[in-house]
């Protein structure tokens, strides 16, 4: 247990007290003691930083539209990898690709890829579809995020087959002998049968998705043309890719108010928190438990 | 299919299962046919991307989608134009660091909240898993300070050296695969005298190996393309950039232009994790159900 308990003393219980002293004080990281300022961060928060709510709507925006797409996603090709009798192991290895790309590559192909004329620009034109700007545009912009985060929608893929694959066919069997149609069979049996892996994925999702900052860095860097500091060019375009982890560092690290950003981090964990709670809370409606189950 | 349509059918048996194979060959052609729509939806980016770092500047910017000629000094230039070797030996050296800490100092924690059971473990292992929930952000800004403190900014001890003190995912997946092993097993080396230490090692490790080689490919994974720990402790630094800041860094200045370099260097990047993937595949798919399912 040693390392354990060193390494939860070093790394929470130090710096989480550590953290929300600071939240309490004005602290650029030099020389000059932290300087007690009570709720003064906490108030410019709420009242005068415009950019806390422009980057806190992004970031709910960007929460509620993957967290539920990459569920439906997710179940989607998951199920689609039960079907095939054959080379389920191939496509199974293709759709999960993807998943392995690192985060920072990933944004780059997709800077290119969705450029204006780049290449799913001309697949959608080939198809009749309508070519957005993308990355350009801000109305694009996060949709162009979410695409690059269904890519790499892999490791909840395989959950879900594992999961779909766990269902008893006897269920299933029961079900056609009683004539239930395929949608019958999907909203009565096999959505309930997996529904305690599509809570863990909606909370596991909201945890993260909050945090979410590696690719909208990359896309937000380029698209502004900031190779290093310069808050000028943040969330490029317009401000719509500015994301509350975005903004938090951009405070901490590039202007040192180390003690805006620890307030910061403290509201953003108080908000997941929250998300999280409201999950659970309405898990017991929708969530069923084998037990429970017949 | 309900009782009455059998009855009518039997009659027409012959020419029933020849529709029945009929169908079931067109359900399996539609069962593909969307498996493969979907398998180009998720490897054609790939494609596009190895494609185009092949290309010249000039057809870079065409409609077309194989190169020609294949321009491999492409990748030529970016080794040249960018000290990749360098890149990828720092994320190299702070991956293979960072997984054998978390390997030796998270199995122990793992196996004292599984194989032997004590007092208070309960609370201890719900400890463990509310640090997962925590956001990183909360205890960055005391860490980077006590790193700077010690004159490690600007290097990778911050990013390696946390990860000998254990990690929270690592410890949970280990215990929910200790707790499968039979306790038989750790019952008769404990009567053959043996004691937690040599239990552990020779017991648990051995069996436990695919979910320990599990454990080593995330940590391995999450190192190398980690971004936001080299971003905040090595930017001020660029001879300990990894492969993910320098890339990053790259594609800023050369925005909008040389995409062929841009991906011939993404793929550098991406090349050595796919292969990872492709040699480990079975360990890796296992790992990612163990966390699911067990969750």
């Amino acid at each position: 247990m040693s390392p354990w308990i060193v390494g939860f003393f070093a790394l929470y219980v130090y710096p989480m007290l550590a953290s929300l002293y600071y939240s309490f004080t004005k602290y650029d990281g030099g020389k000059l003691a932290p300087r007690w300022v009570g709720l003064f961060n906490y108030r410019v928060m709420f009242a005068h930083d415009s950019y806390f709510w422009l980057s806190l709507r992004n970031t709910i925006w960007m929460v509620l539209v993957s967290v539920p797409l990459s569920i439906v996603v997710g179940v989607g090709s998951a199920y689609v990898l039960t079907k095939p009798r054959r080379g389920r192991a191939f496509y199974r290895t293709a759709f999960f690709l993807p998943t392995m790309v690192p985060a920072v590559a990933a944004a780059v192909a997709f800077l290119f890829l969705l450029h204006a004329g780049g290449p799913i620009d001309r697949i959608l034109g080939f198809l009749h579809l309508p070519q957005p700007l993308w990355f350009l545009s801000a109305q694009w912009s996060k949709p162009g995020l979410v695409v690059i985060g269904l890519w790499g929608i892999g490791s909840t893929m395989i959950i879900f087959l594992a999961a779909l694959l766990d269902v008893p066919t006897h269920l299933y069997e029961a079900a056609d002998i009683e004539g239930a149609s395929a949608w019958q069979k999907l909203r009565h049996i096999t959505l309930p049968m997996i529904s305690p892996v599509i809570f863990f994925t909606a909370v596991i999702g909201v945890i993260y998705g909050f945090q979410y900052f590696t690719e909208a860095y990359v896309v937000g860097a380029s698209i502004g043309g900031a190779a290093g500091s310069s808050s000028s060019s943040l969330g490029a375009p317009q401000g719509s890719t500015l994301f509350y982890t975005i903004w938090l560092y951009q405070q901490g690290f590039e202007a040192f108010h180390l003690g805006y950003a620890s307030a910061m981090a403290w509201i953003l964990f108080a908000i997941v928190m929250a998300f999280t709670l409201i999950l659970i809370k309405s898990s017991n409606r929708w969530v069923f438990y084998q037990g429970g189950f017949r | 299919m309900s009782g009455a349509t059998v009855a009518a059918a039997v009659p027409r048996t012959r020419r029933r299962t020849a529709e029945a194979r009929r169908k079931a060959f067109l359900i399996t052609v539609a069962n593909h046919s969307v498996a493969i729509a979907l398998t180009a939806a998720f490897v054609l980016p790939l494609f596009f991307v190895v494609a185009t770092s092949l290309m010249t500047d000039r057809q870079m910017l065409t409609h077309d989608v194989i190169p020609h000629p294949f321009q491999w000094r492409n990748y030529i230039d970016i080794f040249k134009e960018e000290p990749l070797f360098r890149y990828g030996w720092n994320t190299f050296v702070y991956a293979g660091l960072a997984t054998v800490g978390v390997i030796v100092s998270s199995v122990p924690v793992a196996y004292a909240l599984s194989v032997i059971k004590w007092r208070g473990q309960r609370a201890v292992f719900l400890l463990v898993i509310s640090t997962m929930m925590l956001p990183s952000q909360v205890t960055i800004v005391p860490l980077f300070l006590f790193f700077k403190h010690l004159g490690w900014v600007g290097s990778l001890k911050p990013l390696i050296a946390p990860a000998f003190l254990g990690d929270a995912f690592s410890i949970f997946l280990l215990r929910q695969f200790f707790l499968t092993i039979p306790s038989e097993l750790v019952d008769a080396a404990r009567v053959d005298g043996a004691n937690q230490f040599q239990i552990m090692w020779h017991v648990v490790v051995k069996v436990a190996k695919p979910a320990i080689a599990a454990v080593g490919l995330f940590q391995f994974l999450y190192a190398w393309n980690d971004f936001f720990g080299p971003l905040i402790y090595s930017l001020n630094n660029d001879k300990i950039w990894t492969l993910s800041v320098g890339l990053q860094q790259f594609t800023t200045i050369h925005r909008g232009v040389q995409y062929n370099q841009q991906m011939a260097a993404s793929v550098v990047f991406i090349l050595p994790v796919i292969l990872l993937f492709l040699i480990a595949q079975k360990a890796f798919i296992e790992g990612v159900t163990l966390t699911g399912v067990k969750g």
